[in-house]
């Protein structure tokens, strides 16, 4: 029974993991962008629901309202204003823009905040838990999982059923041809952008109401989030919430054995994966 | 002669270092179907490119009805009713046929053409419209091609190579739904290297040859000889 709580909480830390991921995943799929400062953005979105709730004395679930556009407005000015000119038929300048960006969040983070650990305080939320048979679930981490699943379902919706999407898919096709379908790529990307920090801030509140956090950890969410993505298959949205999962599960297990071994594991069934399918467990079949 | 809807003025391009157009004057009547014929690299994809502004330009090069589009992004000339059929289709791989043919429309131009006037000239479309572009045949494509195009309800539309890499009895189908295509009161510019079949549709060509015109004309009283000098630049 122990080894199935493992597995089951495992299985609902992953859905923070594809929150993490999915943002990453749909910068890289719309314009091939390796966004290195992913991590930084999602603890900037953690501090920013910090900032709306000591301020506002708000809920950080509550805040969310107001750190989304933020995050949104912000990377849509961050896509047009920088991110645009680094794109090209070369890979290198977009990572070294992303990794300067990354140390500029960090010590700006550390400038305004300080050092010091801080956590969200959502109350009663952080310690409730429904008890299904003998195991017991968080109701974070359940809201989490729901929440990961709802993103991910209202991503692949609207990379699927709405203009925007299509406009996204044209873009990543063929950016020529697309532009002379009258759309303009630097406005496709920026709202490309505009929606993964939407997604990205998501990820931040969820990550600071479960644990604390400060300016330094970015580094380590943007690695979760890559094995994700990479696991679960480069420009599969559902594939990347399997991929968080099955990096959860694995962290669980890691924990279990050895509570040293927790992040090892992570990584250990990263490279297996890697190893035996190179292009992740479910690739996007068309191209 | 009408006002022209297209005026191109001393037109040059440029590959980096490498000078692919030189200096190309041009005009299209309104409602005309004008034909550029030439030889493989004698610049007709690179003049549909400038025209499209998919490569630079400066800006009174390219004037279309009285405003100077030669600098203005792609988009921009796209939204001002030039639409291009591209060599080699280059449909979206990741959207479905109806997919390519509504982001086509997506610019949002009033006109005659949609989807289900797109379907009534290619019905086969209609039954494949699900299905990904790239599951489709040649001509199939070719058709999406050229439904995405009309789909922008263009005042201007430019085929590149319509008929390349096609099995001659597509290009026969092809062609001779061109008339019904052009007939709505669209200026057309036909790129083709199969010059009967450019000269057939058309009612006045030019001819390019190593990034110059060579030779222009009317396309139903220039002389085969003349256009042989022209073509391969050999007396």
């Amino acid at each position: 029974m122990e080894w199935v709580n493992a597995i089951v909480q495992g299985t609902l830390l992953g859905g923070l993991y594809a929150l993490f991921a999915a943002g990453l995943s749909l910068i890289f799929g719309v314009m091939r962008l390796v966004n290195i400062a992913h991590g930084d953005l999602i603890v900037l979105g953690a501090y920013l629901g910090l900032s709306v709730t000591t301020v506002l004395g708000l809920n950080p679930l509550l805040a969310l309202i107001v750190v989304v556009p933020i995050m949104a407005a912000f990377g849509y000015v961050l896509q047009r204003g920088i991110l645009n000119q680094t794109l090209g038929k070369d890979i290198l300048p977009p990572l070294l823009v992303t990794f300067g960006l990354s140390v500029i969040i960090q010590n700006a983070l550390l400038e305004s905040y300080s050092a010091d650990p801080q956590k969200l305080n959502a109350g009663a939320l952080e310690t409730a838990s429904v008890a299904v048979g003998s195991l017991s679930m968080g109701l974070l981490p359940l809201l989490t999982f729901g929440i990961a699943i709802a993103v991910i379902a209202a991503l692949q919706w609207t990379f699927y059923r709405t203009a925007l999407g299509r406009a996204f898919r044209a873009t990543s096709d063929n950016q020529e041809i697309a532009q002379l379908m009258g759309l303009n790529r630097r406005h496709i990307f920026g709202l490309a952008m505009a929606l993964a920090l939407s997604v990205t801030a998501i990820a931040g509140i969820m990550l600071g109401i479960r644990t604390s956090f400060d300016p330094s950890i970015g580094g380590g969410r943007l690695i979760f989030g890559f094995e994700a993505v990479i696991i679960g298959g480069l420009g599969n949205l559902w594939g990347t919430l399997v991929g968080g999962v099955i990096l959860g599960v694995a962290q669980a297990i890691g924990a279990k054995i050895d509570p040293g071994w927790q992040l090892l594991a992570g990584h250990i069934a990263f490279l297996v994966i890697l190893a035996l399918r190179p292009n992740g467990l479910f690739p996007r079949i068309n191209g | 002669m009408p006002d022209p809807i297209l005026t191109l003025q001393g037109l040059n391009a440029f590959y980096g270092d490498f000078q692919a157009l030189y200096g190309i004057d041009l005009e299209v009547a309104e409602g005309e179907v004008l034909a550029i014929i030439g030889a493989n690299g004698a610049g007709k994809t690179t003049l549909m490119r400038s025209i499209s502004s998919l490569t630079q330009n400066r800006p009174e090069m390219v004037r279309y009805r009285g405003e100077d589009i030669g600098a203005l992004r792609a988009d921009e000339v796209a939204a001002r009713g030039i639409a291009l059929v591209p060599e080699g289709r280059q449909l979206f791989p990741s959207l479905s046929v109806e997919e390519n043919l509504i982001i086509g429309g997506q610019i949002g131009r009033k006109g005659a053409w949609s989807l289900p006037a797109i379907y009534k000239l290619f019905p086969i479309l209609e039954e494949r419209r699900h299905q990904q572009s790239t599951s489709l045949s040649g001509g199939q494509q070719q058709m999406v091609a050229i439904g995405r195009a009309l789909m922008a309800n263009p005042d201007l539309i430019l085929f590149d190579e319509i008929s390349l890499g096609l099995a001659p009895i597509i290009i026969k189908d092809i062609y001779a739904a061109l008339p019904g295509i052009i007939g709505e009161g669209m200026s057309a510019l036909i790129v083709e290297q199969d010059i009967t079949k450019a000269l057939a549709v058309s009612s006045r060509f030019y001819c390019l040859q190593e990034g110059r015109v060579s030779l222009e004309g009317t396309s139903a009283t220039i002389a085969r000889e003349d256009i042989s000098r022209a073509y391969f630049g050999v007396a």
